[in-house]
């Protein structure tokens, strides 16, 4: 080993400030924990998505009720990230489904392909945010 | 003396295609379902309320739900067993995680045959 060599503090320590600011990820692993991040969210809120699928289903009042209830901005906001954790997770999804059975493994194409969920599931928030709104 | 940890064993592989035939399952699901909403009729109470009424959706809808109950199940025992070291802390969390999603699928259950 050369003298005199930068010699790095080891060993490092993921610390908060270290993940947000210092180390980088690879658009992959982007996808890769924002898919781990909207299952968990998915998780928590199906109680909020079943109340909901019950309320509208049980009676007229119901549905009217809930059809109010999604006008409202905070509502509409927090079903967006809930439409928006979907996506990802469906198309982010696929990716691992391809990854699995070795498509688009190459570093090229693995990088290709985050932009292309994370695109995609944009534009899908989009597209049906704008269908709900 | 054997420290021995509770990781279970052998159920790795069925867990792991598990998680992928679920989530095909899931995928098909999603699309026939925006595709059909989006291509009906405007959604009032009467149209959601017998499309929910038909046989054929409230058996693909629960298929969904089963799925989405194994899914989870996986799903979050990985993110609990990545994060959470202490293995009485974990077993409580994924005991909990399990009879909330039995509530989740009984309450769906419940939702389809009112």
């Amino acid at each position: 080993m050369a003298a005199g060599a930068a010699k790095k503090p080891r060993p490092k320590y993921l610390s908060l400030t270290a993940l947000l600011f210092e180390i980088r990820l690879p658009l992959a692993g982007w996808v890769s924990i924002l898919h781990r991040a909207s299952g968990a969210l998915l998780f928590a809120s199906t109680v909020w998505l079943l109340f909901m699928l019950d309320r509208s289903l049980a009676s007229p009042r119901g549905f009217d009720f809930v059809r109010h209830y999604l006008g409202l901005a905070p509502v509409k906001l927090a079903l967006l990230v809930l439409v928006w954790a979907y996506c990802h997770h469906f198309c982010a999804g696929i990716r691992f489904l391809l990854l699995d059975l070795h498509k688009g493994v190459d570093k090229a194409r693995a990088r290709a392909s985050s932009i292309a969920v994370l695109v995609a599931s944009l534009a899908l928030t989009v597209f049906f945010g704008a269908r709900l709104w | 003396m054997v420290t021995r940890t509770v990781v279970g064993a052998h159920y790795g592989l069925r867990d792991w295609l598990a998680q992928r035939i679920t989530a095909v399952v899931m995928a098909v699901f999603s699309a026939i379902i925006v595709i059909v909403l989006m291509l009906g009729q405007p959604i009032s109470y009467a149209v959601w309320r017998d499309f929910f009424a038909q046989g054929w959706m409230r058996v693909a809808t629960l298929l969904f739900a089963a799925s989405v109950a194994w899914h989870m199940w996986v799903g979050v025992r990985d993110i609990l067993m990545d994060y959470v070291k202490p293995t009485g802390v974990r077993l409580s969390a994924q005991v909990l995680v399990l009879l909330v999603i039995a509530g989740y699928l009984g309450w769906t259950v419940q939702i389809l045959w009112r």
